[in-house]
């Protein structure tokens, strides 16, 4: 019998009640692991109940209490297990906390399970897969699935990272003023990296997956709702929501990876769209400019342009040179370079990406490769493009991205080098 | 029964799969999708994984301190592996037949491929009765 499912509904509210449940059994119990895992249970318990009972009068209170339950039933056993090892008496006080669930405070603690989730002691991957479980409420199961990994795996990363928290012994509460810009950092760049990973998985045959996407918008929403004056916090949900605007345009019917120059501009968000302007207007009027609200800027800038030969290529340059001061990832340059090329000849670009074989941190890299194959075609060169489209499409791990170089390959040769009688490009 | 069928292919040089039309990639790759699609859909598939060009392949040997040694890039190999599925069908002669589909993949001119496909039963845990 298949069990029944949960609504779309009740499915949003487990999401969404999920961190302030754990805030909740963590404050009481204090340790973050054990009171993680009751709550995956209490929320699989929901899942599972309210379908066919009906959703609780009180669903947070009654989430905390069975969670709860289950943490006091994990206590006594792991005290039972104490006692049979080492045969002292513990004091049974702490298995019957209070239970008193309305009188818990409704404060919110997803700042803290986010600052927890994102410790720098965890590897990114880490990072990534703590904070959409214990933020996020995804089950194991949608983790594993989302980042095509089994689930055995993805749950030992989980229970791993764990186990790290609690070796480094952070305690439950937000971190002084003083650490809190530097950790604020890494959570924006933990979300940072999940949105990315939705919206070009790094691996697999698909190109996207939305759901990863979607999430990590959803997460950064909360954060900015809790930090409303924070401009990072504001220009990375306006750079996910410029971005994700044109998600639907960028891959054709077959999966196949379609470049921003080629999208079809009348199926982007345009509700997404005004949200990310209204959201970057708001935030750059405030002054403290952060590199977040400059890729938010570019973005809106590709977005308010009704046909690519619209595009505002001095004004993504000129904000692309503000980016370059600020930070230094090759990335940067090797767009620096593209935008260089678009408002000052290919050339101008090309010269550009020498500075980065130099630089060595890309040198070989698949983006590279595409860029100067790119250039290359732009100035004419189409036989040097033709090569380094292909070595690019070498290099690359994303079989979409792939398919579209050695396409892009083949249909320069196509265009300019093949005969009837000669079907491949010698040499 | 799982199996798992090893796609050798993709000569490196100038008749290979990247110096084909832009067509002919284009076919391939739409015909890969669906052969993926229906094996998912009847559920047979239990993996399927295409992997990099050769480009990227290192062997990879432990030195006297364990640390990694690597060597490579074989550029001169003639045939790599190119990508694997693993199906779980009930007879080999089944394995046998989704690999003759996929050795039918459209190349050159849209001419079939024959490519060789390697096909070889997965080992099992053990039995019950020694569990």
């Amino acid at each position: 019998m298949a069990p029944e499912l949960l609504n779309a509904q009740s499915e949003h509210l487990l999401r969404e009640l999920a961190p302030h449940v754990l805030g909740a059994v963590i404050r009481r119990f204090r340790d973050f692991a054990a009171a993680e895992d009751a709550v995956q249970e209490a929320l699989l318990a929901a899942a599972l109940q309210w379908p066919r009972e009906a959703v609780p009068e009180n669903p947070r209170a009654w989430l905390i209490q069975v969670a709860s339950r289950r943490m006091a039933d994990h206590l006594r056993s792991e005290l039972a297990r104490r006692r049979r090892e080492t045969a002292t008496a513990m004091a049974t006080d702490q298995l019957t906390p209070a239970l008193d669930v309305e009188s818990e405070s409704e404060r919110d603690d997803t700042l803290i399970l986010l600052f927890m989730c994102c410790h720098a002691a965890l590897t990114s991957p880490s990072a990534i897969a703590l904070t959409l479980r214990a933020v996020g409420g995804l089950t194991t199961a949608e983790i594993a699935h989302a980042f095509l990994v089994p689930e055995a795996t993805m749950a030992q990363r989980i229970s791993r990272a764990k186990q790290t928290i609690k070796a480094s012994g952070a305690p439950f509460r937000l971190p002084t003023h003083h650490e809190q810009a530097q950790r604020l950092r890494s959570v924006l760049h933990v979300l940072y990296l999940i949105f990315n990973e939705g919206y070009t998985s790094s691996a697999g045959p698909e190109l996207q997956r939305p759901e990863l996407s979607g999430e990590a918008i959803q997460l950064t929403r909360a954060v900015h709702n809790l930090l409303p004056n924070d401009g990072e916090v504001a220009g990375l949900l306006a750079l996910m929501l410029l971005t994700d605007a044109r998600r639907v345009a960028r891959t054709g019917p077959d999966g196949e990876l379609i470049p921003l120059t080629k999208q079809d501009r009348f199926l982007w968000d345009r509700k997404q769209i005004s949200e990310g302007i209204a959201l970057l207007t708001a935030t750059l009027s405030k002054g403290s400019i952060g590199a977040y609200q400059l890729q938010a800027a570019i973005a809106a800038v590709h977005d308010e342009a009704a046909r690519a030969e619209d595009t505002d290529w001095p004004q993504i340059l000129a904000l692309y040179d503000l980016l370059k001061r600020m930070s230094d990832n090759p990335m940067v340059v090797l767009n620096h370079a593209i935008a260089t090329a678009m408002v000052h000849g290919p050339s101008a670009g090309l010269e550009l990406l020498n500075a980065l074989d130099a630089d060595g941190r890309l040198a070989g890299h698949h983006r590279l490769h595409a860029v100067r194959a790119h250039l290359l075609e732009l100035a004419g060169d189409y036989e040097a493009a033709i090569a380094h489209y292909r070595t690019a499409a070498g290099r690359t791990t994303s079989i979409p991205e792939r398919n579209y170089l050695m396409t892009q390959a083949a249909r320069l040769s196509d265009e300019n080098f093949r005969t009837a009688d000669e079907p491949c490009l010698k040499g | 029964m799982k199996y798992i069928l090893m796609m050798n292919t993709m000569k490196a040089g100038s008749e290979g799969f990247p110096s084909w039309p832009k067509k002919d990639i284009q076919a391939h790759i739409a015909f890969m999708k669906t052969l993926n699609t229906a094996l998912r859909e009847s559920g047979e598939l239990v993996s399927a994984e295409g992997l990099s060009f050769p480009e990227q392949a290192k062997l990879v040997r432990a030195g006297k301190d364990g640390t990694p040694i690597t060597d490579g890039v074989f550029p001169e190999s003639k045939e790599f592996l190119a990508g694997y599925w693993i199906v779980e069908v009930d007879s080999p002669e089944q394995a046998y037949a989704i690999a003759a589909r996929a050795s039918a993949a459209p190349g050159l001119g849209g001419i079939p491929l024959n490519m060789p496909i390697e096909v070889r039963p997965i080992m099992a845990g053990p039995p019950d009765e020694f569990i």
